[in-house]
């Protein structure tokens, strides 16, 4: 890979009592990637994200962005680099418009002025005109997670984690989040989780297979999806 | 939309204070309009309680530790000066320093709301508790003796820059009044602000307010302050109306009357919780003078029969009813409309056929 190296694990390690779920993990992300993280569940792909948004601190090891030492760290410290987060389960503000929403992640970081014009481009952008004045809380979940996507993107981030973004999503909605998707990268470098194989194939050039809290192989989709330990873990069959 | 209705009902709810303002020493007598001071004191308090817990989501057990702190500044101030201008100001700045240091603890140490609610209380029964026993004449701060169970003598109001010019009560009745105004308006703008919509933000869900960059612990913590500070302004108008500090302030009955004047009155409206505190005050001293039913029994009642039946209070409630009301009518008139349309429409055809 070439370019600047944004995001770096060194011997991230993450436990919770007796149980590893993130093992001694050194991972790189270069400038302007567009990144996969897959694995079965419990490889430890979501701990190893929240441990990158100051969700949970690591028990070993740090997260280096750009220069920032990011292990153990608030999430609003991490946030406050320019990252957009989104996080597995949608986290919204229920009581509130989407229009609201989406306002509060624009004027984090522009004036009044400015936000007002981010937030009514985001909505265009993400054709949420409709459901603008909707209380985001009564909308469907493939609604609330474009709500949540619309956050995201309204804060202008260079970079970008998505925890799982087309989970409850229709299968034109999913095509659409990846065009949105590779839209985003062209601005920003992102680092999507997702088990969901086909959506993978539509977004990924690069992908990182998790299998029990470490990193299993790194390549090219193609590669990956051949690779016979790739299909063990997913199928469960024992090499013999 | 909503925002402009709610502009235009905290306009009335001004306009009906401010004519209130003028008219009340007019109408009633000097004992109602001592008790009013009071009343507006304690609604005060209320709004302070309406904003840390409605907008901000900080369920706050012991408001009336700043409010009684706010008080207790106050009268000791005011017997060392010699006037009560100053105290004023100390009075707010006590009770919101407190406040900033005790959520200072809560929200860095990242206190859960339970736990809040319990530290809150128990403080205030501390301060109950303390000044309890704070009757020997060695208990005193300069020249102001705290008297214990009895507490201190406030001093009144008096004209600023002229110590010698003390408030009628009337006058101070103008004063709390006013206070009651300017605090609610305040706490309008607030909430209308950068500040009061992350404020809500926060209390609709953490995690994302984090994640998109706020600090969510300052937030809080300033809002806590805020609240804290309006609280003891609330208890400086308090001491006014009653002529008195005592430690009963601190006491489980009134902190636990502050959440009921919320509860009844409605979270997640400034009105509400004012109209509230209101409300209970003259049911109460209502049900004072007779001797069938005790107090704390209806008090129960109505706590009661809010949670389970009107369980957003009365003003979200009685929003909620006019709402639906004005609904059906819109869509009445629709329908109306609708239907004169067609009755009108239809011999125009016959008309065409004719000519």
């Amino acid at each position: 890979m070439t370019g600047e190296i944004v995001l770096e694990t060194r011997n991230l390690s993450r436990h919770f009592g007796g149980v590893v779920a993130v093992d001694r993990v050194n991972f790189t992300l270069w400038d302007n990637e567009l990144r996969c993280l897959i694995g079965p569940n419990g490889a430890g792909k979501s701990t190893f994200f929240k441990c990158l948004t100051g969700q949970l601190s690591p028990s070993e090891g740090d997260v280096v962005i750009r220069d920032f030492h990011a292990g153990g760290r608030q999430p609003h410290e991490v946030s406050r680099l320019g990252v957009g987060i989104k996080t597995q389960v949608p986290n919204v503000f229920d009581g509130l418009s989407a229009e609201e929403n989406i306002w509060l992640a624009a004027r984090r970081w522009q004036s009044a002025k400015r936000a007002k014009v981010v937030t009514d481009q985001t909505i265009e952008r993400l054709m949420l005109g409709d459901i603008r004045k909707d209380h985001v809380g009564v909308l469907a979940h493939g609604q609330r997670q474009w709500v949540e996507l619309g956050m995201v993107v309204a804060a202008e981030p260079w970079l970008v984690l998505l925890d799982e973004p087309t989970a409850g999503m229709t299968q034109e909605e999913v095509v659409r989040t990846a065009e949105l998707i590779r839209e985003i990268n062209e601005t920003a470098t992102i680092i999507v989780v997702e088990h969901d194989m086909q959506f993978i194939r539509m977004i990924a050039n690069r992908v990182t297979v998790f299998h029990e809290g470490k990193i299993l192989i790194e390549d090219s989709m193609d590669k990956v999806s051949q690779d016979k330990r790739v299909r063990e873990v997913y199928l469960g069959h024992r090499q013999k | 939309m909503i925002r402009s209705r709610e502009v235009r009902w905290s306009l009335v709810a001004g306009a009906i204070g401010i004519i209130f303002l003028f008219a009340a020493p007019q109408v009633f007598e000097l004992f109602a309009i001592i008790n009013l001071t009071t009343v507006l004191a304690l609604a005060i308090l209320a709004l302070s309680l309406g904003l840390v817990w409605g907008y901000g989501g900080i369920l706050c057990f012991g408001q009336t530790t700043f409010f009684g702190l706010g008080a207790y500044a106050y009268t000791i101030a005011a017997i060392n000066i010699g006037e009560t201008t100053g105290p004023i100001f100390i009075a707010i700045f006590v009770a919101a320093a407190f406040a900033a240091i005790l959520g200072y603890f809560i929200f860095y140490g990242r206190v859960s709301d339970v736990y809040l609610a319990v530290i809150t209380l128990t403080v205030t029964l501390i301060f109950y508790s303390l000044l309890r026993r704070t009757s020997g004449p060695e208990y005193k701060i300069g020249n102001a003796l705290l008297g214990g169970f009895n507490g201190v003598t406030s001093p009144p109001l008096n004209v600023p820059g002229d110590p010698s010019n003390i408030l009628f009560p009337e006058h101070v009745f103008y004063v709390a009044m006013a206070a009651l105004i300017l605090a609610y308006f305040f706490c309008v703008w607030l909430t209308r602000t950068h500040f009061g919509r992350v404020m809500v933000a926060i209390r609709e869900n953490e995690l994302r307010a984090e994640l998109l960059g706020y600090d969510i612990r300052l937030y809080k913590l300033a809002l806590f302050a805020i609240g804290g500070g309006i609280a003891g302004m609330a208890g400086v108008l308090f001491a006014n109306g009653i002529g008195r500090v005592t430690p009963d302030i601190f006491n489980l009955y009134n902190t636990a009357l502050t959440i009921i004047w919320v509860i009844v009155g409605g979270r997640g409206t400034l009105i509400g919780p004012i109209l509230g505190a209101i409300a209970l005050f003259y049911l109460i001293s209502g049900l004072g003078t007779q001797a069938t039913v005790n107090n704390n029994l209806v008090l129960g009642i109505v706590l009661i029969v809010f949670v389970l039946l009107v369980p957003r209070g009365i003003v979200p409630g009685v929003i909620g009813i006019w709402d639906r009301t004005q609904a059906r009518s819109k869509l009445l008139r629709k329908e109306k409309r609708l239907r004169r349309r067609r009755t009108t429409r239809q011999p125009e055809p016959e008309a065409a056929n004719d000519g």
